[in-house]
């Protein structure tokens, strides 16, 4: 049901994005998907990595600020609206959302979310039947 | 003009006398009521008795602001509670402050001190003196009030801030001195025109500035926006506040107020007197205060003294406007701070490193206070609203420790020099 995300903490400079990029190639880490917010000096990038413990290993070394959080990710129909109707029962339990992000893996539609109370999300995914992706469900179709 | 004729143009000699008969009683007493003081003459096996002429204070031991802070909040003090009649504060490291008790005897002194120094610049009763230093803990405000009431001044208690009020009141009621930092008086004269005002409506003769170093070149620009003659007060809140030492006219030294304070001049390193003109740390010896006397209190201000008789027809002893600090405490906004402070706190709260930057600016001659603080690499918030939340929380945490307003950036780990030998923490861009 949850999945190791990373968060790294990025300053606002040129260049900055591609320099941690480089450090996961170098490691031949693979990035399943990727997302930063943003803010006005700074932003937190958001990955689904291959070997989450050896990337943060490697960032460490490197000295970016970086640690692992649980996250959610449901996997979604893929007609029009399956987002949507997973989130009106999220609406209905009265959970709001910190963050959100989709992607594609194969043929599957992933979507991982964080809302402001974990227990309650889970008993809405368990309650409702919601399909969940593992981190090994990502590996086995590479 | 002269307030006090018999004390600030006494013979060298008699002044001299004079030093030697209240030091003498002072270590009499501070032996006898400090516990602090006692311990000290013994470990230095120093006893009253041994102490003949002010040429004796060599014997004696220094007092630095870590005993202040060490003997929080009244240890010092040398006499009953009951006789203080007023205590002052200043904000101090680690939340402690050091504080300063005055009896009725210290306040009446310090009521002349002030009335010497408005004087020295050129006030009298005819003037309306607008004090716009903080009135409160802070002895600015509450210190110099007294001393203008003393020679008949008309008072405008207005405080600190407020620019808008500060100019209507400054305007309506025709001030003609202005008491508060320079900062803060450039600040003024810049907001002028911004507030629709023009020199000509303002009575303004004379500034009495002070609370923070400023240069020569300052007083002239402070001088020409103004149309004013801009005078140094200097004074610290622990030897007494506002007042031990003022500018005259001739604008060629301070005159310390050495009849209650005996000033010397040590070197930085092996803390020995050195001579007339020749720059070291600014010690003072409070001769005649009750509530907290202190004994040879290092202030760190750099400065040298003139004892040659000034231009002006005071004896007194003039001390160099001050040049800077043997130590590393910063003044913003009239606040003393010491970069160990934020260390401090950052260690306290342990969410981020405790490597930081701090960079002070002047926007609209006011200090601006950015501090740039390093992310732990293995201890990220989650979202960025926690991550913000905790920037709020060090600029909280770090405002109610230092008093200071301070803007706080949260940085990537080792990206703050961290190079060897002395770390640079503190990047001053105020100087112009």
């Amino acid at each position: 049901m949850t999945i190791r995300q990373l968060s790294v903490f990025v300053e606002n400079k040129t260049g900055h994005l591609n320099e941690i990029l480089s450090v996961l190639a170098r490691n031949n880490i693979n990035i399943n998907a990727l997302t930063v917010a943003d803010s006005s000096d700074y932003g937190l990038l958001r990955m689904l990595v291959s070997d989450p413990e050896k990337a943060v290993e490697a960032l460490q070394e490197e000295h970016y600020s970086v640690r692992i959080h649980e996250v959610l990710s449901l996997e979604m129909g893929a007609a029009p609206g399956s987002m949507s109707k997973i989130l009106d029962l999220f609406t209905a339990a009265g959970l709001f959302i910190e963050y959100v992000y989709a992607f594609s893996f194969g043929s599957k539609s992933v979507l991982v979310i964080r809302t402001n109370n974990k227990e309650k999300a889970v008993e809405v995914i368990e309650k409702n039947n919601l399909k969940t992706i593992r981190e090994s469900d990502l590996k086995a179709t590479l | 003009m002269i307030w006090n004729e018999k004390i600030e143009c006494m013979s060298r000699n008699q002044m001299r006398d004079l030093h030697s008969e209240r030091l003498k009683e002072l270590v009499n007493r501070t032996y006898n009521n400090v516990a602090f003081y006692r311990k000290r003459m013994k470990d230095l096996g120093v006893k009253p008795a041994d102490i003949h002429s002010i040429d004796d204070i060599v014997k004696l031991p220094f007092t630095y602001k870590t005993d202040l802070r060490d003997n929080y909040p009244f240890d010092l003090f040398a006499v009953p509670m009951k006789d203080i009649v007023r205590i002052h504060a200043s904000s101090g490291t680690t939340g402690k402050s050091t504080t300063a008790g005055y009896t009725q005897y210290d306040i009446d002194n310090w009521k002349e001190l002030i009335s010497r120094c408005l004087t020295m610049s050129g006030i009298n009763s005819g003037d309306i003196i607008q004090i716009s230093y903080g009135y409160g803990l802070f002895t600015g405000g509450l210190g110099i009030h007294y001393g203008a009431e003393n020679i008949g001044c008309t008072v405008v208690p207005v405080s600190g801030g407020n620019t808008r009020r500060q100019l209507q009141i400054m305007s309506d009621f025709g001030t003609t001195v202005l008491a508060c930092t320079p900062s803060y008086a450039l600040h003024l004269a810049d907001a002028l025109t911004e507030h629709g005002y023009s020199l000509k409506e303002m009575k303004l003769k004379v500034g009495i500035f002070g609370a923070e170093p400023w240069t020569d070149n300052m007083r002239l620009e402070l001088e020409k926006k103004w149309g004013i003659n801009a005078f140094d007060i200097y004074g610290l809140s622990e030897i007494m506040g506002p007042g031990v030492a003022n500018d005259c006219i001739e604008h060629a030294g301070l005159h310390v107020q050495e009849d209650h304070f005996f000033p010397e001049i040590v070197d930085s390193h092996t803390k020995l007197p050195v001579r007339d003109g020749t720059e070291g740390e600014l010690v003072f010896t409070t001769l005649t205060k009750e509530g907290i006397p202190l004994i040879r209190y290092n202030t760190r201000d750099l400065s040298t003294l003139n004892h040659e008789k000034c231009a002006c027809g005071r004896t007194m002893v003039r001390m160099k406007k001050i040049t800077g600090r043997s130590d590393d405490m910063l003044i913003i906004s009239g606040i003393n701070l010491f970069p160990s402070q934020i260390e401090h706190v950052l260690l306290e709260m342990g969410e981020t490193s405790a490597h930081y930057m701090l960079y002070i600016d002047k926007e609209n001659n006011l200090d601006t206070l950015e501090l740039l603080v390093e992310m732990n690499e293995s201890n990220l918030m989650e979202t960025i609203r926690d991550l913000q939340m905790l920037s709020r929380k060090i600029e909280n945490a770090l405002n109610s420790a230092i008093g200071l307003n301070v803007k706080v950036r949260l940085v990537e780990p080792k990206t703050i020099a961290h190079s060897e030998g002395k770390v640079l923490r503190v990047i001053d861009r105020r100087m112009k």
